[in-house]
């Protein structure tokens, strides 16, 4: 379907699609089987000037928004979102400056990270705060000129790779949810060191790293905002975040569409190419369906964003959730019009079904995304009664 | 110092198809590109800029008003300037024509250190265009380059491909080669440079522009003349024989046989 554009966002798509096609697709299956990170895709991005879609002209970027970036993450993610999540981690680490930073902190960390010099990555989830990040336990303490970070971060992508990380930790335990703040952690710290890197089911070739915090220490000008609005910057920066992970759906269950109908033209069995059976066309018809389905909502949620809308949770978590549970559909229909042979290394889908479970479970997991929605209507029906 | 690369927009190769009647290429609806080789060497004139400090890339071409397309994209992929070599007076042209015309236009251009083209374009196959360049301007040549080693301005060391291995070659600047495809890896264009080039003003030169004698252009210039462009006839699907040496051959000799080709 024709999305009627812009120039400009034209030339993102064809710039991100040939990286795609021609820097993602030979590697793809083997960074998947060896788990190694796409430094030199990584490269290719930040010479083709993608990293800063979304961050202004001023600090370095394109001047683009959410819509922007999307465009960029689901042609990548069309061809590897191990390879894409590592590109869409990097704007996700850097949303906290971008939305709540001082004007110094945007002026020395964005431009670093829209040309691509350096990857960021954000940090929140902990061995006992996941869907509930209430539960962080890493500390802050200030001292002096400086606070002093302690505790571990799991999960972190990019961790270990990026130069530029945003840390939620609790600066005072007593006052709960309002106890937490977010600081920004530059690579090379002293006290700061990485975890081995997960081996994964999927998106295997992005990097999944502990954040290890013993004793850490950074300048006091390195908090985001103020004490205490932690939880509140964490929750700004998913909101803005979760419309990537939506075009990682986007561009995964469009790239198993893709593979599924050329298969699907060239397999004979019982003398003919089987899309001319109409129970493999109907499932072809049905992924087709749900895919443009998914990508014109999350469109529709970027561009409502990017207008400037002030509650934007239960739009922003829509693409994620819809997006995201299609993706894991799509490409589950895709092994199956592939057969047995969708279930060989041979053939890409049964790594695209490997790596869209994760999409259903990260920034957020599609229960959580209900419950984000769910409180929404709640607020929007009980504000019409008043 | 300034680099000139030429560049020549072809059909994009895969697609073309001959008409069975007239034998002529359709032209009609085939996408048009760069010449891939002279992708490499707009590249590799990038590079040497890049490598230099600084310095001017201008993108030359001859063809029609719509290869004003392809200079645009070489100024996206890292071409200072592009100019367009284009007239009716020069439709027609073979290669002697063709490089006595780019010939005129780098004497226009006037100061440069390197012409730097691709090993041959993918639609005529000649490789001819280059090294009649250089003669043209009294000038050394070196074809199928594959590195170049070392450039200052006054010289340039380079690795030529041959058969077995490759030549070292130090040669006077100015000076034209020619590259192959192992050069480099020509990059992606880049949002800033696709912008730039949006805005680019492609300058256009007639015969007149670079003072060109008529009869030593277009047809009027080109001795070559097409007899006839034939595509050569199918030869159906081979026969691939597998299987132990001792069984290919019986298998082999069997077809011979029946052949009757022995
Ligand atoms: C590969 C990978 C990369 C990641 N990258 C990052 C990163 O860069 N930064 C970062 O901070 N984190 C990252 N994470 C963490 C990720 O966001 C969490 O895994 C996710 O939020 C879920 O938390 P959990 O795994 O602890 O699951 P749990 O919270 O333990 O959930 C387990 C199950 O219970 C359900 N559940 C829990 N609570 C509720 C509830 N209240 N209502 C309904 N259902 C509920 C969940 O939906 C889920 O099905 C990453 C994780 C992975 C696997």
């Amino acid at each position: 379907m024709d999305y009627f554009f812009t120039e400009e966002q034209q030339m993102i798509r064809d710039t991100a699609r040939e990286i795609a096609e021609k820097k993602i697709v030979p590697v793809r299956a083997e960074l998947d089987e060896k788990g190694e990170f796409p430094t030199e895709i990584m490269k290719t991005c930040a010479e083709s000037d993608l990293f800063g879609l979304y961050i202004p002209e001023e600090y370095g970027g394109f001047g683009g928004g959410i819509y922007e970036n999307v465009i960029a993450i689901e042609e990548l993610s069309r061809a590897c979102i191990g390879v894409s999540v590592s590109f869409a981690g990097s704007g996700l680490g850097a949303y906290p400056i971008l939305l709540c930073g001082s004007e110094e902190q945007k002026k020395k960390y964005l431009p670093q990270i829209a040309s691509g010099e350096k990857l960021a990555a954000f940090g929140l989830t902990e061995a006992n705060a996941g869907s509930d990040a209430g539960g962080v336990q890493t500390t802050a303490r200030l001292d002096g000129n400086e606070y002093v970070l302690n505790g571990t971060k799991q999960w972190i992508t990019n961790g270990g790779e990026a130069g530029i990380y945003t840390v939620i930790a609790i600066t005072d335990k007593n006052k709960g949810a309002r106890g937490a703040s977010c600081f920004i952690v530059e690579k090379c710290t002293q006290g700061f060191s990485f975890g081995k890197k997960e081996n994964k089911m999927g998106i295997r070739a992005s990097a999944t790293r502990e954040l290890v915090f013993e004793d850490c220490r950074i300048p006091k000008e390195n908090i985001i905002g103020k004490e205490g609005i932690g939880f509140i910057v964490a929750m700004k920066t998913l909101d803005n975040s979760r419309p990537g992970i939506a075009a990682q759906g986007v561009g995964l269950a469009a790239g198993a569409l893709d593979a599924a109908i050329d298969y699907a033209r060239g397999r004979i069995q019982f003398g003919k190419p089987i899309i001319s059976i109409q129970a493999v066309q109907h499932m072809l018809a049905n992924m087709a369906v749900q895919t443009e389905a998914a990508r014109a909502l999350t469109y529709a949620a970027s561009k409502y964003i990017d207008s400037g809308a002030k509650s934007i949770s239960k739009e922003s978590a829509f693409c994620k959730l819809f997006a995201t549970d299609i993706a894991m559909q799509v490409t589950t229909d895709a092994v199956q019009v592939f057969g047995g042979y969708g279930y060989m290394k041979e053939y890409p889908v049964e790594k695209m079904m490997r790596d869209a479970k994760i999409l259903q479970i990260y920034e957020g997991t599609n229960q959580i995304q209900r419950n984000v929605i769910g409180q929404a209507l709640i607020k929007e029906s009980a504000k019409k009664r008043r | 110092m300034r680099l000139i690369v030429c560049i020549k927009q072809v059909p994009a190769t895969t697609k073309v198809k001959i008409n069975p009647e007239t034998n002529t290429l359709i032209r009609e609806g085939v996408e048009s590109i760069i010449n891939p080789f002279d992708t490499y060497a707009l590249e590799e004139g990038v590079r040497i800029k890049e490598r230099m400090g600084d310095g001017v890339v201008t993108v030359l071409s001859m063809g029609p008003p719509q290869v004003e397309s392809a200079l645009k994209e070489s100024v996206s992929l890292g071409a200072d300037e592009g100019i367009l070599l284009s007239d009716r007076a020069f439709a027609g042209a073979d290669t002697l024509a063709t490089s006595y015309a780019l010939s005129m236009a780098v004497k226009k251009i006037g100061d440069f250190g390197l012409i730097i083209c691709g090993k041959q374009a993918v639609d005529g196959d000649t490789a001819q265009v280059a090294p009649e360049l250089s003669e043209r301007l009294d000038i050394p040549f070196v074809a199928y380059v594959r590195k170049i080693v070392e450039i200052t301005n006054e010289k340039a060391v380079v690795e030529r491909m041959t058969d077995h291995g490759y030549d070292v070659i130090e040669l006077p600047l100015p000076a034209v080669i020619t590259v192959v495809k192992d050069i480099n890896e020509p990059r992606i264009a880049s949002l800033k440079g696709k912008m730039r080039a949006r805005k680019a003003a492609i300058t256009v030169w007639t015969a007149k522009d670079v003072q060109a004698d008529e009869e030593l252009i277009g047809l009027s210039g080109s001795p070559t003349k097409v007899i006839k462009i034939f595509a050569p006839k199918s030869r159906g699907k081979g026969v691939s024989i597998t299987g132990e040496p001792p069984e290919i051959v019986d298998t082999l000799y069997g077809h011979l046989k029946d052949g009757h080709i022995i």
